[in-house]
């Protein structure tokens, strides 16, 4: 049992070694970073960061990227709530083979899809705006959204269904006012993930915008200037970019197991 | 449990097939234009059949990205899948301490893939990085922009560091979900820990690892955000991976015919696998259930 607790106390100085050094990055200047080696800060600034909380062109880039995560979960969450109820409830022409398909779009490599995804959106006119790349994140957020809440739909006993039916409920009234209650967790797992996978994508959020939905990613090459790299100000943006993924595992930090045990993902 | 047969539930499933497939089949039908034909403007294009595809197939960038790809993706499943099984069953079960465990161990899932690559960039430079430093400072000499295979074992180190997690929550879940019983029954029989195990625990866990076994098998199958910001596919050819070497003639070069060609073969290659993945896991998933 001992060796166990220390094998895992060693894999977390690992797991947080680099972030540390990010944060302690964020927290010096230009010239301390490259005049050597420091373990800490010797003379700790907030300058980096008080930069890009200033700067609109820098904060627009986390707004950005928050407007079209947050698109993404709700419309994923809302298609994928009655669709994963299909699933989990009844039999129907090519259910089994609509079900494969969407597991084949969540293996698809978005490398694949960067080119003709940049010419569909710059025909339907939404090219740099923020739909466009949360329609894009669609792509694989839907289908780990409907199977997510497939496994824990299918654990909530039919007879509740058939009981409500018997009531005289309809469909939508049953559905919103009884089932999603009861799934309430799961519906809160499945927000995380979608959120989760929308945040860290890149490839396409950069293919899909110019400069009014500007990710935060692209935004942070631009600290390649010609005076050389600012790393201090990018260990800053890095650091922001942890925050509001961190957050959100807070609260979900209890459900978040169960999310993976029930889940067919 | 016995579904109903009701072919209106087509309408519930509606908004997700015309959502996905506006996403999916409109791209893809323009991929499969591309590749068989060479197109200069919308009005000004040739069909060439099959000759994107012979070209590609006898290029040696592709077999080198392709034979690339795979060693790397072995390599990672070799590496995650045991240190995750390790380190799931070393997590505390319940209390504070799970807690704390859990959110540090999701903490790398959900850092933007392209700020991953820029940790790693930095802590692994021998000037201004920790890491590099360390390594050197052990007396091995060690510089990933200029060694192949420094820059190699960067990436993977980088990929253990950033996925294993994953492995590990899935295999947490796994563990949480057997029953006291089963473990008291053990100790009335004096079971060793490794027969606990491998008579238990593993088998109880064959559901949630196939699916790590598929999820790391495909992402690390797709990498591309975070080789590309630490090494830029360098030095060299020595860690241009597959998406890295098709984004390079697509968006590089902009040979969109030959683009094409490896996308609709790179497909291929994920679809092929997750049609034999798929089959594996639903007929395991029924054996573990009945």
């Amino acid at each position: 049992m001992k060796g166990r607790s220390i094998a895992l106390v060693v894999y977390f100085v690992f797991l947080l070694l680099p972030i540390y050094w990010l944060v302690n990055m964020s927290l010096k200047t230009n010239q301390e970073i490259l005049s050597g080696l420091t373990l800490f800060p010797r003379e700790p600034t907030l300058a980096n960061f008080h930069t890009i909380l200033t700067d609109p062109s820098w904060y627009m880039g986390y707004v950005n990227s928050l407007i079209y995560v947050v698109m993404n979960t709700v419309i994923s969450l809302s298609v994928a709530l009655p669709a994963a109820y299909a699933f989990s409830r009844f039999r129907f022409i090519g259910d089994k083979h609509v079900f494969f398909w969407l597991l084949t779009n969540r293996m698809a490599p978005p490398a694949v899809f960067l080119l003709p995804f940049f010419q569909l959106y710059q025909a339907l006119g939404l090219f740099d705006t923020h739909i466009a790349v949360a329609l894009a994140h669609c792509l694989f957020n839907v289908p780990l959204a409907v199977w997510i809440l497939e496994g824990f739909m299918s654990g909530v006993p039919k007879e509740i269904d058939e009981t409500a039916y018997v009531d005289g409920y309809s469909f939508p009234h049953f559905f919103v006012r009884i089932f999603l209650p009861l799934i309430k967790a799961g519906i809160g797992v499945t927000a995380f993930f979608c959120f989760m996978f929308s945040w860290v994508e890149l490839l396409l959020a950069r293919t899909l915008t110019a400069t009014n939905a500007k990710p935060i990613a692209s935004t942070m090459t631009r600290t390649v200037s010609a005076a050389g790299m600012d790393w201090g100000l990018l260990a800053a943006a890095g650091v922001l970019t942890i925050v509001p993924g961190a957050l959100v595992i807070w609260f979900v930090r209890n459900y978040m197991a169960k999310g993976f045990a029930l889940g067919r993902v | 449990m016995d579904k109903i047969e009701n072919n209106k539930a087509w309408f519930l499933v509606l908004p997700v097939f015309v959502i996905v497939a506006i996403s999916a089949i409109i791209p893809l039908m323009t991929v499969v234009n591309y590749a068989f034909q060479d197109i200069f403007s919308p009005q000004d294009r040739y069909w060439v059949g099959t000759e994107w595809f012979e070209s590609v197939l006898a290029d040696d960038d592709l077999h080198g990205a392709l034979i690339r790809q795979f060693v790397f993706s072995f390599v990672i499943l070799l590496i995650e899948i045991p240190l995750g099984i390790a380190l799931a069953l070393a997590m505390p079960a319940r209390g504070w301490r799970a807690s704390l465990a859990l959110v540090l161990m999701a903490l790398p899932l959900l850092i933007p893939w392209n700020v991953v690559g820029t940790i790693w960039q930095v802590f692994a430079r021998a000037d201004i990085g920790l890491g590099g430093w360390l390594v050197n400072a052990l007396g091995i000499p060690y510089n990933y922009t200029s060694d192949p295979v420094a820059a190699w074992l960067t990436i993977v180190v980088m990929d253990v560091w950033h996925w294993t997690p994953l492995v590990v929550l899935l295999c947490y879940a796994g563990l949480r979900a057997i029953p006291d019983a089963y473990y008291q029954a053990a100790a009335i029989d004096g079971a060793t820990p490794w027969k606990v195990f491998r008579h238990i625990e593993l088998p109880k866990m064959r559901g949630v690892l196939l699916i790590a076994v598929l999820l790391r098998f495909m992402d690390s199958f797709m990498i591309y955000t975070e080789p590309f910001v630490v090494t830029g596919g360098g030095p060299g050819n020595a860690t241009t991976f597959l998406s890295i070497h098709l984004t390079k003639i697509a968006i590089g070069q902009m040979d969109l015919g030959p683009a094409a060609a490896i996308s609709i073969i790179y497909f291929l290659i994920i679809l092929t696998l997750s049609f034999v993945f798929y089959n594996v896991m639903t007929r395991m998933g029924t054996g573990e259930r009945a």
